[in-house]
């Protein structure tokens, strides 16, 4: 079982950063309007520089191991009619997160799409037509602004459910996470250090699985107490709220994490999510990748080392051969050890799921799979 | 039909005979040309009955007039080629054993059938094939005649239709013109005899051409309703007169039931009141599209209808210029039919084919004489009479060989491009109206000219095929457009490349009218109800040449529009949003809301304006002087309406104002901004 000693970064480092952060997140608003004001008052067209999130604009820092936001900026002007109406969304939805804070509420992404979305007076159209739209301008005003989704008060849907030997304090209540029954404590969206804070830890490290059946299993056989380590599901690609408080107990307590996917392309690239961060969320990579996390299983490999039947295995099909292929040129798959796992998935074009391992026995997973595993150091970093 | 008092009537006494309209084939052998017919004269005059004679009946079975008042002239040439005497089988003869008893029996069953008879038993051929259509074309009819007599004696015309349903299914057509009237002596032929008529005898272009209609339309109202049709007429100075006509089917020759002088509080003009069996339609060919478009191809007349619903539709005059007056010609070689040749040659005054060649025929200059006297192996001074079937046939094919100087052309009264315009834009609302007019050409001998109209955008459904509305000689053609010359080349533009969707085999999609108009001294009609043109390829060549020329100027404009749409579309999606970033920046930073709408919109209105004088649909700077000429021609106008839902009304709220291009007035002759039509009232 692996406890090492890898992770760095303290703890008040951090705190003293969101502390700064959230101090001006109404003046960083204001400021931003103010700016638009200005360049209305000098019959300029106003526009607002917003930093790229493509994948053109992301680097993998490899010192860091984490990938970045580039520093790309695209300007949006009001006056092009590719922008215009983005650019109105954007003020729209500043000065309704603005609301928020002055009223020192929470609300969830899609509250704000309801609370934004009207119709636009004297004609036929929509402030917001759904939340495929309003997600990405606030997604837009977090990177423009340098704030937190958290320090903007707005929150997506929370998945996701951890237990274990810790106790820890949740907007002031105490609750000890190896009393929480079958489902676990639900992970909320906002997981910051003014929320949850750490009391006991009793855990050696981390164990984060990418999906909620599994990690009833695990639970279920008490494989946190076993292994005296914390259990966390992400209900597939897991939330910022899961993989924030995973950083933190990362960084904070030191504990290493280990992490267990069906062995597909896309279990691949939830793993890199984790450790790298991603595209999309690169602006904050920073306080969200956990560079250490160990890929613990399924291996292309595990097949014919856990002699698992071929009945059970899935043929791959185009998307995830193209898919494949795509995560194979990420640099942060470019080790060695990576470009033969992936090659080797590819060339038995074959996929496995972890529920496949109960073709063996119920408890086969919780009960050989990982522990084996970690005892014998199986895992990809 | 209006008339001239010099005319002839006739009794068909044919055997077996088919012929067809001259113009619908290639010349014909000389078996397929060989008429039988008998003249009856009328006020004393006997005159040539047919130079294109429009029918085509197979089997009309005929037997020697009885008439008393029609003897046989014995002029017939063609008793060499076809004995009219011989007695034909007759399908229905019993077999009898005797010969000679059978002949006779038949012969007991053979009696001469008047053209009346004929139509009346026929009415099909002349557009009274159904209770909707016979009301059409008694309609179309009448004011054919009306627009005729009132052109020829030079007044402007003033009509009134009232249609009135008499009972369930029987109606009372009434039209009434400002013509001047005919003669009091004339009416009773005019209306109750078939094939009386002035302009059968003549190479001009006018409306009717057979002297057929206003008496078969009397005829079906006669024969439906048992009425007479009862006629007014007044001429300058003199007394209005009322008949009332039944046609006596048999004789084809007028019944007079009613003669008297009455009182009528008009000048001078003809009333004429047609009770008949029919059926009321709105919609397609209908009463009321066939006078809408009536008064499109007429500008210059003024049309008042009353539907049989009791509404009054007022078609305005909308210009005050009489079509030109037409010059009447004769007949060019190489649009004659051996048979007509033949008849010319048995009825000419001239003794000697020199003399007759150059009289009668138009561009026979004495060149062209000698050279078709050669060729024909006869001489000039040879005498006319001795020129026999086969003589005609060797000059015929005589004629077709010579090169002959084309027609004149200035027999034509096109509408003109002006008029086109002033027509469209008092009957469609539309915003973009181009005309073309093409110069004169020939076919088969016959002058002809082709006007293409153009009506665009506006009001006009825009969500089906383009609307094609076809004239010949002013009168609109609603019926066979599938079989139409015109239809044919209007499908055959690729509409496609001019900004217009068009599917394959269809008319092109969109808000659009396309009105072609053909004028000729004869007009190929496929049929005698005159429906359809035929397909000849210079008239297809030409159509669609004068199709394409307006087609590119509406490339011109829906490009241009295209743009100018994207240009307000920007514009008002920056509009739309305006007073939201002003709300919302006020909302962050105190900034007064309604100062920085006032900036917004400001700045709005200065950027969109730079790109509408800057950028064309390339992006590339275009200077404004050389657009603006491409749609700057006298034959263009331009209305702007408002979108429909005025989304841009922050500029300029008035903005419906016609722009007119070079246009000094379509209608022509005045400086006048009424034809600007704009929808305020939207």
């Amino acid at each position: 079982m692996g406890g090492s000693k890898d992770a760095k970064g303290g703890r008040s480092k951090a705190k003293a950063g969101d502390d700064k952060a959230r101090g001006s997140t109404n003046e960083r608003i204001v400021s931003m309007a103010e700016a638009v004001v200005k360049q209305i008052e000098a019959a300029d067209n106003p526009s607002l520089d917003v930093p790229l999130r493509t994948l053109s604009n992301v680097e993998f820092n490899t010192k860091k191991r984490i990938i970045e936001l580039g520093s790309s900026r695209a300007s949006r002007p009001f006056f092009d009619l590719g922008n215009a109406k983005r650019f109105m969304q954007t003020m729209l939805m500043s000065s309704e997160l603005l609301k928020l804070q002055e009223q020192q509420k929470t609300a969830s992404i899609r509250d704000m799409f309801y609370h934004c979305k009207h119709t636009i007076e004297g004609a036929k159209e929509e402030t917001f037509n759904d939340q495929s739209e309003s997600d990405p301008v606030i997604e837009d005003i977090e990177v423009s602004i340098g704030a937190l989704r958290e320090e903007l008060r707005v929150f997506a849907n929370p998945a996701g459910a951890m237990v274990g030997p810790m106790t820890i304090r949740d907007t002031g209540d105490e609750i000890t996470l190896n009393r929480m029954g079958s489902g676990g404590w639900a992970v909320p969206s906002i997981v910051e250090p003014h929320v949850i804070q750490f009391l006991q830890c009793k855990a050696k490290f981390i164990l984060l699985i990418e999906k909620a059946a599994i990690w009833m299993r695990f639970n279920e056989d008490r494989f946190w107490e076993k292994h005296k380590c914390m259990i966390v599901h992400g209900g597939g690609q897991p939330p910022r709220g899961v993989r924030r408080l995973c950083h933190r107990m990362v960084n904070e307590l030191k504990l290493p994490i280990y992490v267990l996917v069906d062995n597909d392309p896309w279990g691949y690239y939830i793993y890199s999510v984790v450790k790298q961060g991603s595209i999309n969320l690169a602006y904050e990579s920073m306080r969200m990748a956990i560079p250490s996390a160990r890929f613990i299983g399924m291996s292309s490999y595990d097949a014919a080392e856990f002699n698992i039947s071929p009945s059970v295995f899935l043929r791959l099909n185009d998307k995830d051969i193209q898919r494949a292929k795509e995560i194979r040129n990420y640099p942060w798959f470019a080790a060695r050890p990576w470009q033969r796992e992936i090659n080797h998935m590819l060339k038995l074009g074959v996929k496995l799921e972890l529920e496949a391992l109960s073709n063996k026995d119920f408890s086969f997973i919780a009960d050989t799979y990982v522990p084996q595993k970690l005892k014998k150091k199986k895992w990809l970093d | 039909m209006r008339v001239r008092p010099v005319l002839g009537g006739m009794v068909w006494r044919s055997q077996a005979v088919a012929f067809r309209d001259s113009h619908g084939l290639p010349a014909t052998p000389l078996d397929r040309a060989t008429l039988h017919y008998e003249w009856l004269p009328v006020l004393g005059c006997t005159r040539t009955m047919s130079k294109q004679m429009t029918l085509d009946f197979a089997s009309a079975k005929a037997q020697k007039a009885k008439s008393a008042d029609a003897p046989p002239t014995s002029k017939n040439r063609n008793d060499d080629v076809m004995p009219p005497d011989k007695p034909t089988r007759s399908r229905n003869g019993s077999s009898g054993k005797n010969e000679k008893s059978v002949a006779e029996k038949m012969a007991s069953q053979q009696r001469e059938i008047s053209i009346s008879e004929f139509f009346a038993k026929n009415r099909h051929l002349l557009g009274f094939d159904n209770k909707r259509k016979s009301l059409l074309t008694t309609v179309k009819e009448a004011v054919d005649n009306s627009l005729d007599a009132c052109e020829e004696a030079r007044i402007l015309p003033k009509l009134h239709v009232e249609v009135t349903q008499t009972g369930e299914e029987t109606f009372r057509v009434l039209i009434r013109d400002n013509g001047p009237g005919i003669v009091k002596a004339q009416i009773p032929n005019i209306f109750g005899k078939l094939l009386y008529g002035s302009k059968f005898h003549r190479l001009k272009m006018c409306r009717g051409q057979q002297g057929i209609g206003i008496s078969a339309a009397g005829m079906y109202g006669l024969i439906t309703t048992g009425k007479p049709i009862r006629v007014i007429s007044r001429t300058k100075r003199n007394k209005a007169h009322l008949y009332e006509i039944a046609i006596d089917t048999k004789k084809n020759r007028p019944d007079i039931m009613l003669d008297q002088e009455v009182e009528v509080d008009w000048p001078h003009g003809t009333e004429v009141v047609i009770d008949l069996v029919a059926t009321y339609n709105r919609g397609r060919q209908s009463i009321d599209e066939y006078l809408e478009q009536t008064a499109i191809a007429n500008p210059h007349a003024e049309i008042s209808f009353v539907s049989p619903t009791g509404e009054h539709v007022m078609f305005p005059q909308a210009s005050k210029e009489l079509p030109e007056e037409t010059r009447e010609i004769k007949p060019h070689p190489h649009g004659i039919e051996l048979g007509v040749l033949m008849k010319m040659l048995k009825e000419t005054e001239s003794s000697q084919v020199g003399a007759f060649l150059q009289r009668e025929f138009s561009r026979v200059s004495p060149t062209v004489c000698r050279t078709v006297c050669e060729a024909a192996k006869i001489t000039q001074r040879t005498w006319v009479k001795q020129i026999d079937s086969h003589g005609a046939e060797r000059i015929f094919k005589a004629f077709q060989k010579a090169r002959i100087m084309a027609p004149s052309t200035d027999c034509l009264a096109p509408i003109g491009g002006r008029q086109i315009l002033a027509g469209l834009l008092k009957g469609l609302k539309a915003e973009f109206y181009t005309a073309t007019s093409r110069s004169p050409t020939v076919y088969r001998g016959n002058p002809f000219q082709v006007e293409v109209g153009l009506a665009y955008g506006g009001d006009l459904p825009g969500d089906q095929g383009a609307r094609l509305i076809r004239f010949a000689n002013r009168v609109p053609l609603l019926y066979q457009q599938s079989h139409c010359a015109v239809y044919k080349s209007v499908l055959d533009s690729n509409w496609r490349s001019y900004g217009v969707p068009q599917s394959n085999g269809a008319l092109p999609q969109g808000p659009l009218v396309i009105m072609v108009h053909f004028a000729s001294v004869w007009v190929p009609f496929t049929s005698e109800s005159k429906e359809a043109i035929a397909d000849y390829d210079e008239i297809r060549k030409e159509v669609g040449l004068a199709v394409r020329e307006c087609a590119r100027k509406l490339q011109i404009f829906i490009r241009r529009r295209k743009r100018t749409d994207r240009e307000g579309e920007r514009r008002s999606a920056f509009l739309r949003y305006i007073p939201e970033v002003a709300s919302a920046l006020q909302a962050i930073t105190g900034a007064d809301r309604n100062r920085v709408m006032d900036q917004l919109t400001e700045i709005a209105r200065l950027r969109t304006e730079l790109a509408d004088r800057e950028l064309d649909e390339d992006g590339q700077i275009i200077k404004k002087r050389v657009r603006k000429d491409q749609l700057d021609d006298e034959h263009t106008v331009i209305v702007e309406r408002d979108p429909a839902d005025s989304k841009s009304d922050l500029f300029e709220p008035e903005d419906n104002r016609i722009i007119k291009r070079g246009v000094k007035s379509p209608r022509a002759g005045r400086k006048t901004k009424k034809t600007a039509r704009s929808r305020k009232g939207r």
